[in-house]
């Protein structure tokens, strides 16, 4: 390519990189320093307050604060849970569609797809009222089957939230394993098949190792997602605020930390330890899904 | 990969796209259509409900059964939900409106331009700026926003439209995808023929690339603005006054109001709600063609 086409390309992606400065690394390095000082109140505060140099010692409170690492941890966990639950149900159906006639595929594809239409505001709400016990249809469907079930309750928050996600997310999840089903050569299960290998076998053996490249993305998706839950929980929070406490997931914290508190300095230091946690789940997924591959 | 490949793949593809008869006795089809038709109710039930209980006055919603009508009150709570607090409710709604259109719009025009310079030159830091793009995707919302209130906060810029909009423009996801479409789209001998008969870049660029890519365009556009209707955490942060909220923010204040004031929303949250999705359903239903192509192709790239 001729020398002065070169920057002309460059100049293309200008308004971005300029952007990208402006929006990611600026606020990303001002976060980064800003985490390094505390606030110093001076006198008895009336003489207002001053920055001071405090190195890592933001970091260090944050990695022992309990509050913090308890909401990491019980997001972890929770992610283990929900995550796979969700990928198993998007998979099968996947696996349902590819073997109907296209035209019925499509059909059920368009209903499944639903939920991923609705905002997850809206989605939230739309649950949350299903949940409840004044305006709902499922506490008195739990009557009829004996049940007195309580959606908001402590040990039942979580699975509330997890069914929210799972309905959300198995729709977009289907269609991008059931996009990488359909480029699986044909070919492939008709050998099978007069080898005498059965359905299931088929499934297990062929179709779903080809669509690995698949279920690892939408993970990884999902896991980088579920770190950053807030806006499930935040809704929770305004019908069930003590089950839901305001320090229940990672951002949560850092949100208070910012606007309620005040205390925007260990709030920068809560971020940026959360995006280290993020990188790491990240990395050790994808080491995970690759040995698996050997 | 060469024109003649492509179009080779692309063919295959859509011989392969044949479904597969698997499970071609009765029984197994059974099953599966009992699986799809269970999860299909699972999946409509909410909406279904959500429909349901926007059609009912107070009472009602409190003391009929939740899937089935009892009374036709829907225009009366539409009315409600407009006419509340002055009509903030149609101020939200115009909001999400401006950020996501105006937003996307702008976001979708610098990320082609971004797409194509990086899919179709060679240049220094190239690889470089695609890291950034990829790299972002990593990047926590919170690093990001609480930072940009406090950038924005000392220009004066928060609770402003501005707030929304210049966030927006830069979405790296955008940038990945546009960089597919154009792999995808825009063959390199057509630019070269394009410049041996001495057009200019921008011109190329804006007469011959963006021509070719109104598809791609459209599928970015659509999943930025669906991104940025849907949006919480940020303009959660950077508005403040409710006259520049969206209309998940709206809602999001609707529904905790109950708990802050003891005054119960919850039918009109339920209406709003409703209203809120219609948009959002009439757009991905009339471009359907494109989100189905933007979600997998991103996805299997």
């Amino acid at each position: 390519m001729i020398r002065s086409q070169r920057w002309k390309g460059a100049a293309f992606t200008v308004p971005f990189q300029l952007g990208f400065v402006f929006l990611y690394l600026i606020p990303i390095g001002y976060a980064v320093y800003e985490s390094l000082f505390v606030e110093h109140q001076s006198g008895l505060g009336l003489g207002g307050s001053t920055q001071r140099f405090s190195g890592l010692d933001n970091y260090q409170q944050g990695l022992t604060d309990s509050a913090f690492m308890n909401s990491v941890l019980r997001v972890v966990l929770f992610a283990c849970v929900q995550i796979p639950v969700m990928l198993l149900i998007s998979l099968l159906l996947a696996l349902f569609l590819d073997a109907l006639s296209s035209k019925a595929a499509g059909r059920f594809r368009i209903f499944l797809l639903v939920p991923y239409m609705i905002p997850g505001v809206v989605a939230a709400i739309v649950w949350i009222n299903l949940y409840s016990p004044d305006v709902g249809p499922l506490t008195p469907l739990g009557k009829v089957f004996g049940l007195s079930w309580n959606f908001f309750a402590p040990s039942m928050v979580w699975p509330s939230i997890g069914n929210l996600l799972t309905w959300h997310g198995i729709g977009y999840n289907m269609v991008i394993i059931y996009a990488a089903l359909q480029g699986v050569p044909r070919d492939l299960f008709e050998a099978a098949r007069l080898d005498g290998a059965s359905e299931f076998r088929v499934a297990t053996s062929i179709k779903i190792p080809y669509v690995r490249g698949a279920l690892v993305l939408t993970g990884m998706l999902s896991i980088i997602q579920m770190l950053q839950i807030f806006n499930e929980p935040a809704l929770f929070r305004n019908v069930t605020p003590q089950t839901v406490n305001d320090s229940f997931t990672p951002i949560m914290i850092i949100y208070n930390q910012a606007f309620n508190a005040g205390n925007y300095h260990y709030a920068a230091a809560l971020s940026v330890l959360l995006a280290l946690i993020l990188g790491l789940a990240s990395f050790l997924f994808y080491r995970l899904t690759a040995k698996e591959a050997d | 990969m060469t024109l003649i490949e492509e179009r080779r793949n692309a063919h295959q593809v859509r011989r392969l796209n044949k479904p597969d008869p698997a499970a071609r006795s009765r029984g197994g089809q059974r099953f599966l259509l009992v699986g799809l038709v269970l999860a299909s109710a699972y999946s409509l039930f909410p909406v279904w409900w959500l429909i349901v209980a926007a059609t009912k006055n107070r009472t009602s919603l409190y003391q009929s059964n939740g899937l089935w009508f009892s009374g036709m009150h829907l225009w009366a709570n539409v009315r409600q939900v407009f006419t509340y607090e002055n009509g903030i409710f149609l101020r939200w709604t115009a909001n999400s409106f401006l950020y996501a259109g105006v937003g996307s719009l702008g976001g979708t025009l610098i990320a082609l331009a971004t797409g194509y310079g990086l899919a179709r030159f060679e240049f220094p830091g190239r690889s470089a700026v695609f890291a950034c793009v990829v790299g972002s995707f990593l990047i926590p919302i919170a690093l990001l926003t609480l930072p940009l209130y406090l950038m924005f906060s000392k220009i004066g810029l928060v609770d402003t439209p501005w707030a929304m909009l210049i966030p927006c423009l830069i979405n790296p996801f955008s940038v990945y995808l546009a960089k597919v479409y154009t792999e995808a789209t825009v063959p390199f001998e057509l630019l070269e023929a394009a410049r041996l008969d001495g057009a200019g870049e921008l011109r190329i660029f804006f007469s011959i690339v963006l021509r070719m890519m109104t598809t791609g365009g459209a599928t970015v556009f659509l999943l930025a603005f669906v991104n940025t209707w849907n949006a919480f955490f940020l303009p959660l942060t950077v508005l403040r006054g409710e006259e520049n909220w969206t209309l998940n923010i709206g809602l999001y204040n609707w529904s905790g109001k109950r708990l802050e004031s003891g005054v119960d929303l919850t039918s009109l949250v339920l209406t709003g709600a409703l209203l809120s999705i219609v948009p959002m359903a009439v757009m991905m239903v009339a471009m359907r063609r494109y989100w189905r192509t933007g979600v997998t192709l991103g996805a299997l790239k």
